[in-house]
């Protein structure tokens, strides 16, 4: 089992995140997305924890599940306040600040 | 590489591996969003098992109680709450993809070029570290600190989240 393998299949993790978060129109969906991008962060500390006999990366792992969670809470708080003073939770209909 | 095949442990990676890819890979694309949401469940799935292979027990079975049980039931709802479509919609994307496709595969290569480069076929000796009391103890001793930072993290999130989502009660007052 070579430490590559693992590095590779979180890339292909990352990569399919960041293109949900530029294509997706709906705001719990791109919160979805940056979730899978966190997730291909954990097999990485986890990955390097293994390579290195280190158990720090698994609790490097558990604080980002930790933060993640916390994350998706706020998130999907703020969308709903969104959603309830301009009923609609497409990330491109909120131009308030664009300019 | 008929090595790396006949090692049992790289089968199992690829069990895994694959199934997660894809459902990854249709969880950013499926025009129905509840599927997505499905597809999700299905990477992470991939996921704990990748790090019970790389023997991170305690690791993944706070993921599959964490994500899997509690931030794809918030998903949920949050989907309900919004009103999503639950079928199958169009408009659930933008309409130019080849941009974000580009600069998604871009990012992919240089990530896995680098990888490659650096550490070659340097090889992973698992279940080295990773018991789940080395976790526990080394959470109370060397990771004291940031323990307790996380924990009050989750609570100011608590306490944004209910500050966030309930209604403001002098709005409520003038409206009446």
């Amino acid at each position: 089992v070579i430490l590559s393998q693992y590095l590779i299949v979180s890339a292909g993790l990352f990569a399919a995140g960041l293109f949900g978060v530029l294509v997706r129109r709906n705001a719990v969906l791109v919160l979805l997305s940056v979730e899978l991008m966190l997730a291909a962060v954990n097999l990485n500390l986890v990955a390097f924890a293994a390579n290195r006999g280190d158990v720090g990366g698994q609790i490097f792992a558990l604080f980002v599940i930790a933060v993640a969670a916390a994350e998706v809470g706020i998130g999907l708080a703020i969308v709903l306040m969104i959603f309830r003073n301009r009923s609609s939770a497409n990330v491109d209909e909120m131009d308030l600040m664009k300019w | 590489m008929s090595d790396w095949f006949s090692e049992p442990g790289n089968w199992w990676f690829l069990l895994l591996g694959i199934p997660m890819l894809v459902g990854a890979a249709r969880a950013v694309t499926s025009p129905n969003i509840v599927r997505a949401v499905a597809y999700f469940v299905l990477t992470l799935g991939g996921l704990a098992g990748m790090f019970l292979l790389l023997g991170a027990e305690f690791v993944a079975w706070t993921l599959v109680l964490v994500y899997i049980g509690a931030v794809i039931v918030l998903f949920l709802i949050g989907i309900m709450i919004t009103r999503a479509p639950l079928g199958r919609s169009v408009d659930l994307d933008h309409s130019r993809r080849w941009p974000a496709a580009l600069i998604s595969l871009a990012v992919f290569a240089a990530m896995s070029w680098a990888s490659i480069d650096f550490f070659g076929d340097e090889e992973i000796v698992p279940e080295i570290a990773g018991r789940t009391g080395d976790v526990g103890e080394s959470i109370f001793t060397r990771f004291v600190i940031p323990f307790e930072v996380v924990s009050f993290v989750l609570l100011a999130a608590l306490i944004g989240g209910i500050v966030l989502a309930r209604r403001d009660p002098e709005s409520e007052e003038a409206s009446e």
